[in-house]
Parts: C-alpha cells; structure tokens; sequence
C-alpha cells in the first residue's frame, strides 16, 4: 500500500514537475484524521489563520487542521487545480473571490458545502450569515457552494490631519465623488498631502463596487449569475463618468496611480495621500503604522446617478472543499466540522474583531456591536453597513464571471494606457470591453458541457 | 595517426550514456512534448472538459496585436541587456586586467551581483527608480522629470533593462577577464613595438582574440535575457504598465498560471521553443563563421 502510494505520488509529481510535496491524507499521531488547508494570506492574517486551524484542533480530538502557507491568490488557485489534476488535491483550499466562477465550473473537483454538510448532519441555516457573503458563493436555487471565510469590503481611508491642514472639516466627510473631488482639489492647493488621492486594487473599487453601488451590470445578464453568456457592460455611461473623472483627477494632479492590485496600498498608511481607497482589512496595517488622526467611512457615490446607492460588493476568499481519489467520508466529515466551527458565533467574533475582516455571521455582527466593539473602535463598521444597507440587486449581489482575474488585468492596463495619455476613457472602456468579452467567450467554450 | 579505443561490448556505452539519456527524456523531451499537445486542445482549468481545437490558440495568439507587441518587447528589451550588460562587462574587464592596486578586491566586488536574486535585485531597483520611495526616483522628480515607472511604459523598460544588464555584468565580467587573461603578452608586446596605439591594439588585436567569448557570451545573454528574466520583471512591474514590459516568457506565464488558460500558454511556449531553435541555428551558422578560435 505504501509502496504504490508513493508511486502514484511520484507519477503525480512527474506530470506535474513545479508541484511540492502531496497533500495526501493521513491519519496522525493519535489517531486523528488529518485535513490539509492551503491558504493565501501573508504576514499577521496568515497567521490568524494558523492560528484559527490551532483553535479548531484544540476543539475536539477527532481532526487535524494542517493549515499550510502557499503563496499569494493566485499561487494557491493554480496550485490547488494542478494538485486536483495529479490527484492530491489540498481537502481545503482558499480561493479569492474572482476565481468562483472558474471554482464553480468545476463539478466533480469540488464538495458544495451544502452537500458535505448534508452528508455530515450538520445544520447550518444559509439565513445566518451576511446577505452579501452568502449570495457571492451560493449558485442560483440559493445553495451555498463555497464557505465564506475571509471578506472585506472596499472603503474610503481619510487622513483627518491632512484634511485639517487643507481647511477641510473632519467631521463633515466627503459622501459623494463631487464632495471627494472637491476635497482632493483643496489638499492639493493647500499642498496637505503628497498625494491628494490614491487607490489601492483598482478595478474592484472603481469599476466593481461602483457597479454594486449604482446598481448597473458589470456584465449583462445579472453579471453571470445567470449563466456562462454573460457580456461586459462597460459602455455604461457609469463607467464612462467613472473613468473620465479618473482620467481628469491624475492630469490635474488631483489622483496618482498607485500601480496595479494591493500596489496603491502603502501611501496611505505612511501618510503620504490624504484620501485612499482600500480594503476593509487594511485596518490592522493602518491602525498599526498611520502615525495621524484617520477616519474609514463608506464610499463615495455619484449623486447625480442615485441618491440611495445599494449595497458594495465583497472581496476576499472563500474555502473549497477539493474531491480526490481515496478521500474517505470521515475526511470530508471533518471539512464540515471545520466549516461549522468557524461558523460558530464566538469564533467568527474573535476572526472578525483581530483581522478586521467582516463577520462571516450576523450574530457575530450583533455580539461584537452588543460588546461595544464599534464605539471602541469607529469605522470598523463601515464595510458591513455598506454591504448590508439594501437588498442585494442582481446588479449588487456579486460577479460570477470566467477569466476574472484576466478582466481585471485587462481593465488595469486599459487604464493604465489612459493615464499614459495613450487614449482617452471613451476608448479605454471599448478596449476593455472587447478584450474582456474575449475572455468570457474562451471561458464559455471551454467550460460549456 | 590516432590509436583508436574500440569498447566490444555495445550495450555498455549506452549503459553509460542512460542516466542522462533518462534524465533529458523525463525532464526535457517529457514537458516539452506535453506542451506540444496541450497547444492544440483547449480545456477549463481543471482539464474536466478537453477539446481538440488543431491550429485555433496558435491563431488566436498571432492574431492579438497584444502579442505583436509582447514579441517587439522581448526583442527590445533582449537586444539592449545584451549590449548593455556585454559593452559594460568588457569595459570593466579591460579595466581590472591592468595592473592597479587592488585588482584583486574589485574583481571580487564585481562578481557579487550575480550572486543575487532576480527578486532581490529587483527590490534594490525600486528603492533606487520608484517615484516615492526610490532614491533617484525622488531626485528626479525633485529637479522636475516627471519620473513614474509605473505609469510611463518607456521608463518602466529603462528600469528593468538596466535592472537586468546589471545583474548579468558579473557574469559576462568574469569571462571577459578570463578571456583577456589567456591572450598572450607575446602577440601584445609585437604589436605595441611595431607602433600600434592602445585603442588600436585593443581593436586589432584583443577584440578579434576575445572573440570566442564573445561569442559564446552573446549566446548566454540572448538565451538568458529571453528566458531568465521572469523574476526581475515580475517583481519590478508585473509586465505593466499596459503591456510595456511583458515578454514571451511573463507572458506565457501569466496566461497559464494566473489566468488559467493552458491551451494558449502552450501555445506560446512552442512559439518560444521554435524561437530558440531558430536563435540557436542562426548564431552557429552565421555568426560563428566569423568568430577566430
């Protein structure tokens, strides 16, 4: 037995050559089964999650969580598909946001959540957890596939300082694009800031939460909840207003662009822009390193579009439960134990209050609101009312589109391009536009059966 | 007349020759021929649903101007780490080969930085270009030169071509002085009698002597400037702004490993597998007719 485990392993390895060591069930030291989690988080939250699979292990003496360290996003996706594809596939990965599409695309690959818990006993009612977690990785009947782990929303960081410097008021904060445009311009005259304005990832603040917000299609129907024929929608006037005000901001000086993904990131934390765009879980480096008065409110929206935008969409990560040959049912029994402990009011409290991501549950939310978490700490509620202040709409309940994390490196070098004075937003979004669709339409085919 | 060594037994020289033989087929001819194959299938990310679609992601790729423009980039960018890192070398080479005090300790010094990693390397980059926090960044946007690598696609080329010559001085350095070691006195001492000038000696006589390294350099540097470069550009700029700086290689890399798309990455690196063999022929048929051993 032995013996031809490790022959498979090392036929796997061959096809496979860039894969490190198998991650192949095993029943430890005590008898425990054993459950591999591979996850994507660097730094502090890598390390809450360690610790999160410590406190699971500490629970009950029947599993092991072996939570492992695999790289960035992206790293830990491709490496858990080329696993699946050498049949030593991780019995939990951590897949970001974008990748659901091409997760829920793959069938026999994966466990839905609802079926594993099903096939465990276990009772988790879907209406416990945020509306806008739960419809990012339910499929259409309302099932949950995917279990929320870790999810953000994307906010507006301020530097009060800054803001004071520039004679603008630090409590009177800017709510819509005419007021934050209008702040930008004031810092910039008054030089309170190196940069007047900055974002962090891009595309999903500029283009996917203001999709959420105004309630218009990223990709038309019900941006691919409905199915793989989905197509980009970017002509919209919305993104048009968008992207020429972006555009416009950079040439009077009034926005810099901080690069591409988490790139624009650092400057607000170390005081160089005054008004920044990032994640919601960006609040431990902030709270951790800002060395000024700083504020975290929801963000901004055109006025002249609505006057009561909807609900923002999240980001983050989801775990999958990943199929493999010879994975028992006791092996799957303990990714359901897994998920419902996580689930657990009082675990989901400590993940959301030390990691500064959303809670996974509204009892959570209420408990640490009941604790007094929210006046210890202002702003930290800002992502959750944003994602929960409307009824999600088909337009606001998430993206379900192949290829995403393509989309979003084609919208950021179609932008890019703009700010390089190379086109202007009008043909930026066109090529965006086409190129995206490209995208979809592979994904189509290669995922239609 | 040569005395020749006959082995009787047949088996025993490919008994000899195996564990290499094993190890090209599984490690080279293996992979290369499973991207031959995976260029003409289009498949989801998982392999759940193959499909065999002949010539379509080969099209589909020449097709893209992005492409177009991603193989003028590696040509570009390949020509001047190249001519950069070689023309430096050989000046620092031709310089330590003199008799100054110390030579030693610089010879040393300048072979440190191919000891380090393409990331490190490309870290030490943008604490020196990036326009916030890189030292010349700074002062360049300090005295007015508007200075973003990020945005402007032909800074951004500057920085990882510079950022790629300097880690492959080093290397070219050390067999340049190699090479300007083994040439003898005698022939330089000849022609400094005869009344030849120092730049004329170096022209007429050193150069077309050094020519062998020379050559055998050039071929390293295309083939790593091609291939070897991954590291640097990924850490510096992602292959962005736009496009500016992807190569055939990040290229390939990002369409197979970030977005999933196996078929067309597959296709890319047969593209790039008969590009080399392309490069490879050409530099020994042509350019090697030239080269005096």
């Amino acid at each position: 037995m032995q013996r031809r485990s490790l022959l498979a392993g090392s036929a796997g390895l061959l096809s496979v050559p860039f894969i490190a060591p198998s991650a192949r069930a095993q029943t430890g030291a005590g008898g425990r089964t054993e459950i591999q989690f591979w996850y994507g988080l660097a730094g502090a939250l890598g390390e809450r999650v360690a610790e999160q699979a410590q406190r699971f292990n500490e629970s009950q003496d029947r599993y092991r969580v072996v939570a492992t360290f695999r790289g960035s996003y992206p790293e830990v996706m491709s490496g858990a598909i080329a696993a699946w594809r050498a049949g030593t596939a991780p019995h939990i990965a951590q897949v970001f946001e974008v990748g659901t599409a091409t997760m829920m695309g793959a069938g026999p690959a994966i466990r839905p959540v609802y079926e594993l818990l099903g096939e465990a006993g276990i009772e988790l009612d879907p209406q416990r957890y945020l509306a806008g977690v739960r419809g990012y990785y339910s499929d259409t009947q309302g099932r949950m596939i995917s279990m929320p782990h870790n999810s953000s929303s994307a906010v507006m960081w301020l530097n009060l300082d800054a803001f004071e410097r520039a004679g603008l008021s630090t409590t009177d904060l800017p709510k819509t694009w005419a007021e934050v445009r209008a702040a930008a311009q004031a810092i910039r005259a008054r030089n309170a800031a190196e940069m007047a304005m900055t974002t962090a990832w891009p595309t999903w603040v500029m283009y996917e939460q203001m999709s959420s917000l105004h309630d218009v299609a990223l990709a038309t129907p019900a941006n691919g909840f409905q199915g793989l024929d989905a197509r980009m929608n970017l002509a919209d006037p919305i993104f048009l207003k968008q992207t020429e005000m972006l555009l416009e901001m950079q040439r009077a000086g009034h926005f810099t662009y901080g690069g591409r993904d988490g790139g624009g990131g650092a400057a607000f934390p170390a005081g160089q822009a005054a008004i920044s765009f990032n994640s919601s879980a960006g609040r431990a480096a902030v709270q951790r390193e800002a060395r000024f008065r700083w504020a975290s409110v929801v963000l901004p929206h055109h006025a002249d579009i609505t006057q009561s935008p909807k609900n923002g969409v999240i980001g983050g990560a989801s775990l999958w439960a990943l199929t493999s040959r010879n994975r028992t049912a006791a092996e799957y029994r303990g990714v359901a134990e897994f998920y419902r402990f996580i689930s657990d009011v009082e675990q989901d409290k400590w993940w959301h209050q030390v990691t500064g991501y959303v809670p996974l549950t509204l009892a959570a939310y209420e408990a640490s609101k009941a604790e007094g978490f929210y006046e210890r700490n202002p702003g930290a509620d800002a992502a959750i009312t944003q994602l929960s202040r409307a009824q999600p709409t088909p337009n606001s309940q998430g993206f379900r589109l192949g290829g995403f994390v393509e989309i979003r490196n084609i919208i950021q070098e179609e932008l890019e391009r703009g700010f390089q004075n190379q086109q202007n937003a009008q043909t930026a979004l066109a090529n965006a536009n086409r190129r995206a669709d490209v995208v979809l339409r592979n994904f189509e085919r290669a995922n239609r059966r | 007349m040569r005395r020749k060594v006959i082995f009787g037994n047949k088996l025993l020289p490919y008994l000899l020759l195996a564990p290499q033989l094993i190890v090209t087929a599984i490690f080279f001819f293996w992979p290369a021929a499973e991207a031959i194959r995976y260029s003409f299938l289009r498949q989801d990310a998982f392999g759940i649903s193959v499909m065999f679609v002949g010539l379509e992601n080969f099209q589909d790729l020449f097709a893209d101007e992005r492409y177009l423009q991603v193989v003028w980039n590696t040509i570009w960018f390949s020509f001047w780490v190249t001519v950069l890192s070689m023309g430096v070398a050989l000046l620092l080479a031709v310089l330590a080969d003199r008799h100054i005090r110390g030579r030693n300790t610089y010879r040393t010094l300048l072979i440190w930085p191919y000891a380090i990693a393409p990331a490190i390397a490309a870290v030490l980059y943008i604490f020196l270009f990036h326009p916030s926090l890189g030292l010349l960044g700074r002062a360049l946007n300090g005295f007015g030169v508007p200075w973003d690598y990020r945005l402007n696609g032909d800074q951004a080329m500057l920085v990882v071509i510079l950022a790629a010559a300097w880690k492959q001085v080093s290397y070219n350095f050390l067999f340049f002085l190699a090479g300007l070691q083994s040439i003898p006195k005698s022939v330089l001492e000849a022609a400094a009698i005869d009344g030849a000038s120092p730049s004329r000696r170096f022209w007429t006589v050193i150069f077309p002597l050094l020519s062998p390294t020379t050559f055998f350099l050039l071929v390293i540097n295309i083939t790593s400037a091609v291939f070897d470069t991954f590291g640097i550009i990924d850490a510096l700029t992602g292959g962005g702004p736009g496009n500016a700086t992807q190569t055939m290689i990040y290229r390939a890399y990002v369409d197979g490993r970030v977005n999933l798309d196996l078929g067309s990455s597959a296709a890319q690196s047969v593209v790039l597998m008969i590009a080399v063999m392309a490069l490879t022929l050409v530099q020994f048929r042509f350019i090697e007719r030239r080269v005096h051993y």
